[in-house]
Parts: C-alpha cells; structure tokens; sequence
C-alpha cells in the first residue's frame, strides 16, 4: 500500500515538474525558413526572473506606451526586421529578405514561410496587412503611428502575394527599414473581430486569457498575478534555431517581478530572488561591484548611453499666458551669451564624477560618445571657465554689486528656478551641483523639486517654470527619431513648443537640414547633414547639455548569453539566447 | 534627584549653545563642497606617528584610491583650537572668522565624514540642527499659544463656545497633515527663500498642532473656573479676562511647560519628515530632514553609515526634551500633592 502511495507521489511530482517546466520546443520541419542565430549556443531548461520597476498596463503592443509593458510584449512579439541592439544594424526577422527600389521609394518584403504564432496558427502577409492597418489608424493612436506618416501621408501596404508585401513610402526616407523595428506583427485570427468592432483598444488587456493571446516572439504568456508577477513560457514554434539546428528559445519561463524601484531590484537580486537587472544606477552598480567576491555577479559596463541629460530654459510664447513673472526673465534666456556663461560654468566633469560615480560621460552637444556612427567628433569641448563665464555676461551688459551677485543691464538680480523631477536622485544632485557652479556667477539658483507628473506637465503644457533639468535620447542611433526634438513642429522642441515659424535663422537651417537628412539615402551625405545639425545646436545651446550615464547591468553568474547592449531593451533583446548554465559551466565560465 | 537635574541642565544648555554657536564650533562652511571628497569617511584623529606621542592631535588628509579612501601618511596636520577659518555670521547677526577647531589647508577636518557633494557633515548637523530645532521650538510655541488661548476661552465660557471650539480641535486632529502640506504647497510658488520656508513650516506645524494643548488645558480650566477663589474674585466683580489671567492661567502653566518638552521633539520630528519628502528646507541650505534624504537611496543607506549622523543627534535631542517632560511632569506632580 505504502509502495502503491509513493509510487502516486512520485507520478505527481514528476506531472508537476513537467507542467512547471512548459511546452516543449518543436523540432524543426523542413517546410520552415528557420533563422538562425549564428554562433549561439546553450541548453534548454530553467526560469530565469527579473526584477521589474513596475506592473505592465497593457499587453497590446499597439497602445503600450510605458517602458515595463513594452518590456514584457517585445519578449512575446516580433518584427518584420530588428535592429540588432550589439551591432545596432538591421538584421532580418520576420521578413527574411527585402529589396529597396532604386529611388529609394518602395520596399518589398519576403516573409519566412511555414512559420507559426504561439497558438500554432500560420503566419502570411494577411497578418502584416492587418498588423500595418492597425497601427496606422487613427481611432487607435498608436504611438507608432506617427512614424509610418510622412509629410502627412501613410505609407501604403500591399499583399503582393502570401509570403510577400510591399511597403510604398511617400518619399524616399533614409534608413526605412529601421521603421520596422518594435512594430509587432499581430494575429489577425485573433484581433480582427475586436478591430473591427472599434474595441481593439480594449483588447489584450492584463486580464486577457493567456491562450487569447498569440505573437512571433520566443515566449507567450503563461500567467499574470496582479501585483505580483507576470510568467511567460517558451513559445514552440518560435522561427529561430542556435548553430546546433535547435529551436530558440532555451528558457522554459521568464518571470517579471514588480518589485517597485531600482533599489527593490537591487535588495532582490542580493537576496537571489531575481536573476538580472535590466539598468542600474552607477551608485548601485559600484555596491554590487564591492560584493562581486561573495556573489559572483556578472556585471557589465556597456559604456556611455545615447541618451543627454540637458538643462533647457524656458524660452516659449507666453504671451498667451498669465507667467509674467516668467517673462521677465525671458530676456535673460534668449541670451546667447547667457547660455553660454550657463555653459562655460558647468562643471561637467564633477558631474560625472559626483552623480555617475565616474560611469558617464560628459556631454557637449546632443549626441554622444555611445553613438560612434553619427556623433560629429568635430565639436569643442571646452573645460569648465569661471572666468570666461564671466567675460561673456560682461559683453552681455551684465554686471555685478559689491556683493558679488549678477545683475542684469536693468539692476535686476539674475535669480531663477531649475525644476527637476524629485524621484530622479541623479538629476536632483547634477542640479545641485549646477546651483552651486553658477553662484560662483553670482546667479541665485533655486532647486525645486517636483513629482515627475508635474515636471512634464510644466514643461510640456502650462510652461510655468523657469528652467528644468530633464533627459532625452536612448532610443535608437538614427538621427531620425530626433527630428521631434530639432525641428520647429516637433512635439519635443522643448525650449520653444508650438513654435509656428522657425524664430532664428540657425532653428531654420536645422528644420531644413533635418528634413534633407530624412529623404538622404546615402550614409556620408546623411552625416554630414547631422554634423552640421550637431554643430548648429553646440553653437545657439537651446539645450545645455550636461552628461550621460553608462549603461550598467548585472546578471546572475548562472545567466549565459548575457550580453547586454547601449539600446532599449539593454539585456533582454536577445532573450531567445538567454540559457541557465550548470554550476559546472558557471565555475568555468569565471 | 539633584544630580540627574543637573546633568539633564547641562544637556539642554550644552545642546542649544551648540546649536545656537553652529558656526563658531563648526570647522568649515556647511555648505562648501569639495568635489574631491565624495562620501569621504570620518577623519581620524591620532595622537600618535611613528615618532612620538603627541598632546595635540592630528590628521592626515584623504586621498583617493581604487580601494576608496587612505590617509596620505607623507604629511601630518596638528588640529588648532580657536583658529581662523571660512566666515560666518554669529548668531546669525556678527561676521566671525573665529572657529573652535580646524586644520591648515590643504588638509580638512570632516569629524563626521562628508557628503555625495564632498560637504562636512559635522558642520552640516549642526547648521541643520538650527533649522530643524528652531523650527520645532518655534511651532511648539504658537501652538500652545493658540492652545492655551482657545483652551482657556472654551473651558471659561463652555456651552457653544466650548463646543463649537471643541468641534474645530476634532477637525483638527483629524487632519492627515502631511496630505495638507503637499495641499498647501501646490498653492504656493515654486521656490521659496529658505528663510519662508522656516516661516513657513513652523506656521503650519504650529497651526495644526494647537487642538491636543487646547484639549488639555480646557480640562484644566473646566475644573478651575469652580474653585472658590475664582467665584470669591468673580463676586468681587473681576472681569473675564483678569480671572483668565490672574487665576486660571497660573493653573494651566505647568502643564504648559510639559507639554512644550513633549511636542518640542514630536515637531523636530515632523520639520525632519517635511524636509526628508521634499517639503521642507530645499538645498544647499541643510536641515536634519534634507540631509537625511539622500539614505533614501539604498546603496548610500548601506554604504555610508556617517550620514546618519542627523538621525542619532534627533534621537539625543528627543531623548534629552523627554527626561526633560519626565522631570517636570514629576516635580509638578510633587508640588501639587
């Protein structure tokens, strides 16, 4: 009887184990165009955790907006062509092969054939028309949405035949194949009924079933816990093999923990209940370093991030708006010379020794050392010169009283606020250390810290402050995600939104310079349009920029193919690769 | 008995002259960075080099290794009594240079460590001990102020009056404060000198800290408006206000007095909250709430140790105004047996 009763305990453990464990990948068919995945290697089995800042709001890659959603779908999604994030050129994906047509206009795509959603239901052509449709319409609003309409028109889609579509620009637009990166082909089987209802907003929503959802990418979606965590297992059929002809991925789950901060992560991963974190501060990269004896973590200095933090004025219209206050300052932020005085007194170098614990780089103008294609090395770095600071508020007409305070050519004290987000403690130190570096000035700097909501709401809407300190950048090495930023129209020209005609002449050489690189196909004439960019913006400093931090990750030794990149997603774009090694290849592998 | 008022004495006035002379027994400017020194730990004084003993103390400067910090042993630097050293105003009215101790430059005397911007923290508690001391003595006093006002008009007059007070200590002590103040914050422009800020925050936690004394001192007066002596004055035709005065406000006095040891730490401690969430002192100037915000980062909790230092100087100022209320509550409670 006994015997009888453990011989069922054993059948039920074994049962648990195998359910725990997930489906088993298919083995490869030779009706499928498989990719593969060059010299990886590793061995399938085990859950590798990470610990995540916050819960996802969607799993609709349509409508996900914040960074732990797109996190969580881009591991359960694929595109039709990825930037690769370690060589941050375009590889194929889902579209194996694609030809451009001499004027640069129209692109025709090859899918992969015989290829399979998570749900086991094919993919074709069908689905990317659909995918295409949805992203472009307007009652849905993608974020995407503004990338696939240029000069005010959608590009066009048409299913040539099954496995093939072609992409009809209304103009030539340098790098278009990296417009397909991040845009998640969908189902069609499974979201048109909701599309065409008008509810596709509302559709794979936290509380979707698991087995309503289905995507290309090298996981789908196991299981959420509100509050808690959110489980993804291997997809079988997913279009991807390792050098030994066998199916990616290796993990049979990914677990994303809400754990609610950097520091959370950091508490979680020293307790070992996580196994990665995606990006850390240096100030918790350097404390992990200190244990790397007693935890044996793979930590990875990937060097400086595209992303700038910068000091901007508010130099908006606010004629419109009752901030006089604000206006009278104005005059003092459309400057030049003020800005450059701001400039010559910054202390970048501390900066990046105080706030990135040497981990950063310091900044002069919007594109840094971290994007070695398109950074123009031609632009000055000047040190830090109080005294040159000084020389040019002088040639501004400004001066200074007995007590050493900066005047302005009406007697008025040079006194203004930079506001900054309080949650951000890297940016709350760089603007003390600014406000200490411009008393030097004579200017009476006050640090106000604000809830981040109410930062962007400031800055973006009511434009009642004075000066901020914020971050942008970090998506992609393209100069074009940045034609927001540059140009007179874009939704982040910050220093002057809304602005309807370009106001300096310098602001319309860049609109135009901008719009030239877009429609240039050739990568030498694009750079030197860039340059020119960089160069204009290093000059007139709308923005002042300040520095940017490293990007620093860390892993569980046991995490193989751990290689993480400058670009977003830094450790998980190549989640297909990731594997568990034994603790014999983790002694080895140190 | 004698000995424990008189070490309990000392403490106060050692703790408030200290405070009060900050700058004077401060070594160096508390806000002067020294970008060099980033979370350098606490210098140490020696006593002895590889020579001799020495009476006079001495340091050694912090150098920078790619272990962290070490003291450059290549040069020794005596530690000076009643030197010279950066300015400051005493008691925020003379210019001084005068300092209790200090070191010659190029060396720097940090007794408890620096901060992230390379900033003394022994000058820093201190400088923000004024802040945050002074803005917990100032509020317990319009507090009990406001208190022992609107105490004494309800417990004299009763009826409406009481009640309609009463009902306002209710709404009062009901009020989730630190809601109230992000409230009051978002109404107010987005900087403010250090100075309104002060004003600011001992008003606020003084106003909405009136309702407890007022509820107390109302008992008080409720049993003392019917003692004989006040109906013998009333009889006598003394007016409201000179029997408010002259004989009930003698009797609530002494609960007065303990109640200013009690809420003086209890308002320390909301200043520090304030200060610790943003709310308060913003920088460079330092408070004990502002400087102990950066532990909020949890490498700098685990790394630093010295930047607690405000949190042990609030315990000891707590601890020191307690026995403070413990020695009155028993000396008033001795009299009136």
């Amino acid at each position: 009887m006994k015997a009888i009763a453990r011989l069922t305990l054993l059948v039920c453990l074994l049962a648990g184990v195998c359910m725990a464990a997930g489906p088993s990948p298919e083995k490869p068919n030779p009706g499928e165009e498989l990719e593969r995945a060059g010299q990886v290697s590793g061995h399938y089995g085990g859950n590798l955790t990470i610990g995540g800042r916050a819960e996802p709001k969607t799993l609709n890659p349509v409508i996900a907006t914040d960074t732990v959603s797109r996190e969580v779908i881009g591991r359960m999604m694929a595109d039709l062509i990825d930037i690769n994030r370690a060589s941050q050129q375009t590889e194929p994906a889902l579209a194996k092969s694609w030809k451009t047509s001499p004027d640069g206009r129209m692109f025709t795509l090859q899918l992969r054939k015989g290829i399979r959603f998570s749900d086991g239901h094919p993919f074709d052509a069908d689905d990317v028309v659909f995918s295409f449709a949805v992203y472009m319409d307007e009652n849905v609003d993608s974020p995407q949405r503004d990338l696939l309409i240029i000069d005010g028109k959608p590009l066009t889609v048409t299913k040539v035949d099954q496995y093939t579509v072609r992409f009809i620009l209304p103009r030539p637009y340098a790098a278009a194949e990296r417009l397909f990166d991040g845009l998640a082909m969908l189902p069609k089987h499974l979201l048109e009924k909701s599309y065409r209802e008008g509810k596709f907003v509302q559709a794979w929503s936290l509380n979707t079933a698991a087995s309503e959802i289905a995507g290309l990418g090298p996981f789908r979606l196991k299981q959420y816990v509100p509050g808690q965590r959110v489980v993804l297992e291997r997809n079988p059929y997913y279009w991807k093999v390792d050098s030994q002809n066998e199916r990616l991925p290796y993990l049979d789950e990914l677990t994303f923990l809400f754990v609610g901060s950097e520091d959370a992560q950091v508490m979680r991963f020293e307790a070992g209940e996580s196994s990665m974190i995606s990006r850390l501060s240096s100030d918790n990269y350097n404390l992990l370093a200190r244990e790397r004896d007693r935890m044996r973590a793979q930590l990875a200095d990937m060097g400086p991030s595209l992303e700038y933090n910068f000091l901007v004025f508010n130099q908006n219209d606010l004629r419109s708006k009752k901030l006089d206050a604000v206006a009278q300052k104005q005059q003092w932020f459309r400057e030049l010379k003020f800005r450059q005085a701001v400039s010559a007194a910054i202390d970048r170098d501390s900066i990046v020794r105080l706030v990135y614990g040497t981990r950063g780089a310091p900044l002069w103008g919007n594109v840094g050392p971290g994007n070695k294609q398109w950074v123009n090395t031609a632009i000055p770095h000047p040190q830090r010169s109080v005294d040159a600071a000084r020389q040019l508020l002088k040639s501004a007409s400004f001066s200074w009283n007995q007590a050493g305070q900066l005047l302005d050519s009406s007697g008025k004290p040079v006194e203004f606020s930079i506001i900054t987000s309080s949650s951000n403690t890297q940016r709350m130190k760089m603007a003390t250390l600014i406000q200490d570096d411009l008393s030097h000035l004579g200017m009476q700097v006050h640090v106000v810290p604000l809830e981040f909501r109410a930062v962007i709401d400031r800055v973006f809407q009511s434009f009642d402050y004075e000066a901020a300190i914020m971050a942008l950048g970090g998506g992609d090495a393209d100069p074009n995600p940045e034609m927001n930023v540059w140009t007179t129209s874009g939704t982040s020209h910050l220093w002057h939104l809304h602005e309807t005609e370009p106001a300096s002449p310098w602001e319309r050489e860049i609109d135009q310079l901008m719009q030239q690189q877009m429609i240039t196909l050739d990568y030498g004439k694009r750079k030197q349009l860039y340059d020119r960019v960089q160069q204009l913006i290093a000059e007139h400093l709308p923005f002042i920029f300040l520095a940017t931090p490293n990007i620093l990750a860390v892993a569980n030794p046991r995490v193989g193919n751990f290689h993480p990149a400058v670009l977003d997603p830094y450790t998980l774009w190549n989640a297909d690769e990731l594997y568990i090694r034994t603790p014999i290849e983790s002694a080895a592998a140190r | 008995m004698r000995a424990k008022t008189a070490s309990l004495i000392v403490a106060l006035v050692g703790l408030h002259l200290t405070l009060l002379l900050a700058g004077f027994v401060a070594p160096c400017d508390p806000g002067a960075q020294d970008r060099d020194l980033p979370y350098a730990p606490p210098t140490r004084l020696h006593f002895v080099d590889a020579s001799s003993w020495h009476l006079r103390p001495f340091v050694y400067r912090w150098s920078a290794g790619p272990d962290g910090y070490f003291e450059n042993k290549r040069q020794s630097f005596p530690v000076h009594f009643l030197t010279g050293g950066p300015a400051y105003k005493l008691l925020g009215i003379f210019e001084a240079k005068w300092h209790l101790f200090g070191v010659d430059e190029p060396a720097r005397i940090a007794l408890l460590g620096t901060d992230g911007f390379g900033r003394d923290e022994f000058s820093r508690v201190l400088s923000g001990g004024q802040i945050s001391v002074a803005a917990g003595i100032a509020a317990t006093l319009l507090a009990l102020l406001a208190g022992s006002i609107f105490g004494i008009v309800a417990g004299y007059y009763g009826r409406l009056t009481d009640e309609s007070l009463m009902g306002a200590t209710e709404l009062f002590l009901s009020l989730p404060w630190l809601y109230f103040l992000l409230g009051v914050r978002a109404f107010l422009p987005l900087h403010l000198s250090p100075a309104r800020t002060f004003l600011l925050l001992t008003c606020v936690i003084g106003l909405i800290g009136w309702a407890r004394p007022a509820r107390l001192v109302r008992g008080i007066v409720l049993s003392a408006r019917s003692r004989n002596y006040v109906l013998a004055a009333r009889s006598f035709g003394g007016s409201d206000v000179y029997l408010m005065w002259r004989h009930i406000l003698p009797e609530v006095l002494g609960l007065l007095l303990t109640q200013a040891a009690l809420l003086v730490p209890r308002y320390i401690a909301a200043e520090v909250t304030l200060s610790f969430f943003g709310l308060g002192v913003n920088e460079p100037v330092a408070s004990w709430g502002n400087m102990l915000s950066t532990l909020q980062q949890y490498s700098v909790l685990v790394s630093y140790a010295w930047l607690l230092a405000p949190a042990a100087a609030m315990v000891v100022t707590s601890v020191i105004y307690s026995i403070l209320a413990d020695t009155l509550h028993s000396r008033l409670e001795f009299r009136s047996t």
